[in-house]
């Protein structure tokens, strides 16, 4: 909404346009609420520039681009300037920046010498005085201004400031000038005058009838007939005001119907009597598919959910609240015509327009709340203003003033409690501090009995329904920045929970390992999922921005493969990149599956460094219950076939895979190295309550070393032979180490040669030979039971 | 005697001198001092003089030579040991700097560390961190956050929709508002936490806006809380996160559930202000539609984004490089 300075001035002094003044305004908007995006400072004074009258022009022979041009500025005598605009002649009235003068972008106007001749000043365009956008010449002046008269009182201008505000929900009163100066008045404790609503003398009856048929979606339809009309155009001062507050001018009537909205707050509709169906409005809701051309030259088609306005016989005029008709629009051989000034229910006016993708600055204000009682002011200022032009205008008795159901209550109160108002701002007001705070803001507030204010709530204020929507406008006069700053401290402090601090730790030895951690998109393509492998039903966007990211991912390895192959597109391999982020799935519950997903990819990797990776977390986190299992067929898909295993709970639930990336599914995403790949659901994995490691004395006997090498059919698990090691070495066995594995000459194809060193050591005493020979020996036996074979 | 004694001293010492490793020094040693040197050979002498007197004071002559060359061979061993010690030292001259190399650590997205830094500070401030779903139900997300269906604020987000359930009754959470409905329907007060986590807009990409971004929401609902504890905690944050040079002002403004409702604006050191967030006394339908008494407890709350933090703290120009997930991006912080 924009608010001019000189406008708000008309209902309150708030003083001139000054640098300081400007500045006070504007944080006292801010304080308010009323939030000021940007101001715009017009026709500020520019001292030292002063009309003066061009006396000769004369060239010189040596400058081409600029001539000498001798000018009186009052005072009798001559001064030359140089000047390369050449669309003056003597006579003229131009605008002289005297020596000394700061222009308005800055520039300072120094005597300055071309051709060792002094020019005494400058002559001025229009831009340069930063009040128009015509830099075609020197601005000319009407024949006949006094001169060496300061240049803005010579042409009229008063010095004004537009305030661009960024107004909230609840404030629909500020989209009108009345409603901004009220608030301000009340903050800088300014006298506020209300324009009176009194029409003056009527003429003699005449009616245009309404009938409001659909009286759930309009509570009020005011129409008057006014004649005398004169179509033209309007006063300078107000085109001047609408042309700033960003609306064009059209005629007086359109122009007088937007400055009242402007000021009031109330859109309203002037339609020529002649041309009114049946003299008469009736407002419905739309037939099915009924049409009707709109102002803008648009052929619209209305469904039951939209407002019309119709004349008396029934035929659309306008969309109500939102836009008129092209065929009821005034013309300029208008001379009488009938004024609608009405309020619509604004939920239903929020519904219609974006069906009909029709926005205006009438239907902008309706669906926030216009005030349904200010139209009686509305009405007196479009009257006095019209008549500015058109002085034999006649207000015709026989005013229409229709009413509906859901026009809201006249009056509408709130219970205040002071006690409540103290508790809520921490504060020490008494009732009538409280109600002295409110009054200048329409809302009267009345001590009752038992000590409570009953609050009367102003019909412009919607929004405003109970004691706490009171008790803010309260805050906002008393001043938010003079509440007092305290601080209250839980009862039972602060903390993370212990799955919070395991999850950071998960995030810094992921780091620490040197993963990087990536964010990609939460959206996909359709088909990213099954270019993973991924196949099956996933959680769509009803209305996605783009087609691209209709998908929401079940899975987190899609966006890391995107985020890899971008990469080697950049020539970045070998990336170690990780994510901790939600995947989604459909469901049958309430809402989606949704969880906490780990997922790591090491580009250039194999899968043994998955491994390694799912070790380091492991140990880290404690997370002992856990094991490596063999993945059934037809395995994880998306995986590599023949190298993934599965992440399992000692209860056997798995939470996740680790393995390599399918090769099939690198090649749909155009990576071209291995990516090995850990999967897990770090939900399950962080629920997961690590019993404290109990300390174990260690023996202070002599440890022997033996190792052993099975060859072992590549179908049983390295990790169940060592099971049966551990078993069999029993507590005098106190490390296993896997430390070489081989395939070749020597061992049959199908099977592997692993090879374990076992440290043996017993808690009582040195072990003999014999007890090392004899736990040897059950270890083999132990292995021979799995079908390994001692190499 | 005497004369025998000093001369096979000399010899000693001249050869002790001359040894040029320790090795050397220690065959020198055995030599001259060994059983079969010749200072050990004159002992053998001693016993042949005539009187006990010239036997004690030959004796101890004797002695003092053999001293004085077992010294002087330690001397000359701890030099000859330093010596060659400084040597092999030298021998294994490394040049550190060539072994320096790009550290091997990884790098954290710029959110999850201003997420865990803002984490951090309000845990220092008494706040739990409470977390919730990120696609939710209308009701959480709008309902009870006191925007009724067809709600005019609910505008005020362009929300994405999820096929789920009846049409229009599944989103992507807009704000992490939920949370607090969560909280408050699912604990007792007092409350006092914080909600990060990540939110969805309908909105297209651009340097300042992303459609998936980050939030942290604080809610407090304790008996007695005012709009004073409110304005006082969005100090301490602001003081306790930016800086001691750093203070915050509430300006009025609107949101559904909060009422009186404030932005609120964190002043620099050198006078500027960044807008940071929405704040407000949590409204009393909020506490009424998430089982809390108005009457009986009170609260506040505040959001702000996450994102914005990271790219004011690293001078990020575009939002979406934060996003791009480029290596080259990565591995600057």
């Amino acid at each position: 909404m924009n608010i001019l300075l000189s406008w708000l001035n008309t209902f309150a002094p708030f003083g001139d346009a000054t640098d300081d003044n400007v500045e006070r305004v504007s944080a006292a908007l801010n304080s308010l609420g009323l939030a000021v995006e940007s101001v715009q400072r017009i026709g500020a004074p520019v001292p030292g520039v002063v009309t003066a009258r061009v006396l000769r022009t004369e060239r010189h022979p040596d400058a081409e681009r600029v001539h000498r041009v001798f000018v009186d500025a009052g005072d009798g005598s001559e001064r030359h300037v140089w000047c390369g605009a050449f669309n003056m002649s003597p006579g003229d009235i131009i605008p002289l920046a005297t020596l000394g003068t700061v222009m308005p972008d800055g520039r300072d106007i120094q005597k300055r010498k071309i051709l060792g001749i002094a020019s005494e000043g400058m002559l001025c365009s229009a831009t340069e005085l930063g009040i128009s956008d015509d830099h075609s010449g020197i601005l000319i002046l009407p024949p006949g201004t006094a001169l060496g008269q300061p240049i803005m009182e010579a042409l009229g201008i008063e010095a004004d400031a537009l305030f661009e505000l960024d107004l909230t929900r609840n404030r629909p009163d500020c989209w009108g000038h009345l409603g901004v100066a009220r608030d301000l008045a009340a903050w800088f404790d300014v006298p506020f005058t209300v324009p009176s609503a009194d029409l003056g003398v009527l003429g003699a009856e005449r009616s245009a009838p309404v009938t409001i048929v659909d009286g759930d979606r309009c509570g009020r339809f005011v129409s008057v007939v006014l004649s005398g009309v004169q179509v033209g155009p309007s006063a300078a001062w107000m085109q001047r005001r609408l042309s700033l507050a960003g609306m064009r001018p059209i005629s007086n009537v359109v122009d007088v119907s937007n400055y009242v909205m402007l000021e009031v707050n109330q859109p309203n509709h002037a339609y020529d009597l002649e041309t009114l169906g049946g003299g008469a409005f009736r407002i419905r809701k739309a037939r099915d598919g009924e049409k009707m051309f709109t102002l803008d030259g648009v052929e619209r088609t209305f469904a039951p959910r939209d407002l019309l306005i119709c004349d008396g016989n029934d035929v659309p005029i306008g969309v109500a609240g939102i836009m008129g008709g092209r065929d009821s629009e005034i013309s300029d051989s208008t001379s009488s015509v009938a004024l609608e000034l009405a309020w619509f229910e604004p939920e239903g006016i929020g519904q219609s327009v974006p069906h009909l993708g029709l926005r205006s600055e009438a239907s902008a204000r309706f669906e926030r709340g216009v005030d349904p009682y200010g139209i009686d002011l509305a009405l007196s200022r479009f009257v006095e203003l019209l008549r500015e032009t058109c002085p034999n205008l006649v207000v015709h008795a026989g005013i229409a003033d229709a009413t509906a159901e859901s026009l809201p209550p006249a009056r509408r109160t709130a219970r205040v409690r002071p006690a409540r108002v103290n508790a809520v701002l921490a504060l020490d007001l008494k009732a009538d501090e409280i109600a002295t705070l409110l009054e200048p803001i329409g809302f009267h507030g009345t001590l009752a009995h038992d000590g409570t204010l009953e609050v009367l709530l102003p019909s412009w204020r919607p929004d405003s329904t109970s004691e706490i929507d009171v008790i803010e406008e309260i805050a906002r006069h008393y001043g938010y920045d003079r509440i007092p700053k305290s601080v209250r401290k839980s009862p039972e402090g602060g903390g993370l929970t212990p799955a919070q601090k395991r999850r950071r730790r998960v995030r810094e030895v992921l780091l620490g390992l040197g993963a990087n951690e990536a964010m990609p998109d939460v959206f996909l393509s359709p088909g990213d999922m099954e270019r993973a492998g991924l196949h099956g039903h996933v959680v769509t966007v009803a209305n996605p921005l783009v087609a691209e990211q209709s998908v929401l991912r079940g899975s987190l390895i899609p966006g890391l493969l995107k985020s890899i192959a971008y990469n080697e597109s950049h020539r970045a391999t070998g990336l170690a990149l990780f994510e901790v982020g939600h995947r989604y799935l459909p469901d049958d519950g309430v809402l989606p599956f949704e969880a906490e997903q780990l997922c790591v990819t090491l580009a250039g990797r194999e899968a043994p460094a998955a491994v390694e990776v799912w070790e380091e977390l492991r140990s880290a986190l404690g997370w002992n219950s856990t094991s490596l299992v063999a993945s059934p067929l037809p395995g994880v898909p998306g995986l590599h076939p023949t190298r993934h295993s599965l992440v399992a709970l000692d209860d056997g639930t798995v939470v996740g895979s680790l393995g390599e990336i399918d090769p099939g599914v690198l090649d749909a995403y155009g990576v071209s190295e291995r990516v090995a790949v850990l999967d897990v659901d770090l939900g399950a994995l962080l629920a997961i309550e690590p019993t404290p490691v109990q300390f174990k004395a260690f023996s202070r006997y002599p440890t022997s070393d033996v190792d052993l090498a099975f060859v072992i059919s590549e179908e049983i698990p390295a990790e169940h032979l060592a099971e049966a090691l551990r078993i069999a070495g029993g507590p005098s066995l106190v490390r296993l180490e896997l430390f070489d594995v081989y395939r070749g000459p020597g061992v049959p194809a199908g099977a592997r040669s692993l090879a374990y060193r076992l440290r043996l050591q017993a808690s009582d005493r040195t072990l003999t030979d014999v007890d090392v020979a004899a736990i040897r020996q059950r270890c083999i036996d132990a292995c021979a039971h799995l079908g390994a074979a001692l190499r | 005697m005497i004369d025998d004694i000093s001369s096979a001293r000399d010899a000693a010492l001249a050869a002790l001198s001359l040894a040029a490793t320790v090795d050397a020094l220690d065959a020198v040693v055995g030599e001259h001092l060994g059983k079969r040197g010749p200072l050990s050979s004159l002992k053998a002498r001693l016993g042949s003089l005539p009187t006990v007197d010239e036997k004690k004071a030959m004796g101890q002559v004797l002695n003092e030579a053999m001293q004085s060359v077992a010294a002087a061979a330690d001397e000359r061993r701890a030099l000859l040991a330093a010596v060659e010690r400084r040597a092999r030292l030298d021998g294994e001259r490394m040049d550190l700097t060539e072994y320096r190399r790009p550290a091997r650590r990884g790098h954290a997205h710029l959110v999850t560390e201003a997420w865990e830094r803002l984490e951090d500070v309000f845990v220092g401030l008494g706040f739990k961190v409470a977390e919730g779903p990120e696609i939710e139900t209308d009701w959480y997300n709008f309902e009870a956050l006191n925007m009724p269906p067809s709600h005019p604020a609910r505008s005020m987000w362009d929300t994405l929709f999820v096929d789920h359930g009846p049409a229009g009754s599944t989103v992507l959470r807009t704000h992490t508002s939920p949370v607090q409905a969560r909280v408050m329907t699912t604990q007792e007060p007092p409350i006092y936490v914080v909600a990060p986590g990540r939110v969805f807009r309908n909105e297209t990409a651009d340097a300042t806006h992303m459609p998936v971004f980050h939030q942290i929401e604080g809610l407090v609902v304790d008996r007695g809380i005012s709009f004073a504890d409110l304005a006082g905690t969005i100090e301490a944050f602001t003081r306790a996160f930016f800086g001691p040079g750093f203070t915050s002002r509430l300006r009025p403004s609107f949101f559904p559930f909060t009422e009186p409702s404030a932005e609120f604006d964190i002043r620099r050191p050198d006078g500027s202000w960044l807008e940071l967030g929405g704040c407000g006394m949590v409204h009393p339908n909020v506490l009424a539609s998430c089982g809390i008494d108005p009457e009986e407890w009170s609260g506040f709350a505040f959001g702000f984004g996450i994102d914005r933090m990271a790219k004011e703290y690293h001078g990020v120009d575009d939002l979406r490089e934060m996003y791009s997930n480029d290596i080259r991006f990565i591995e600057q912080f």
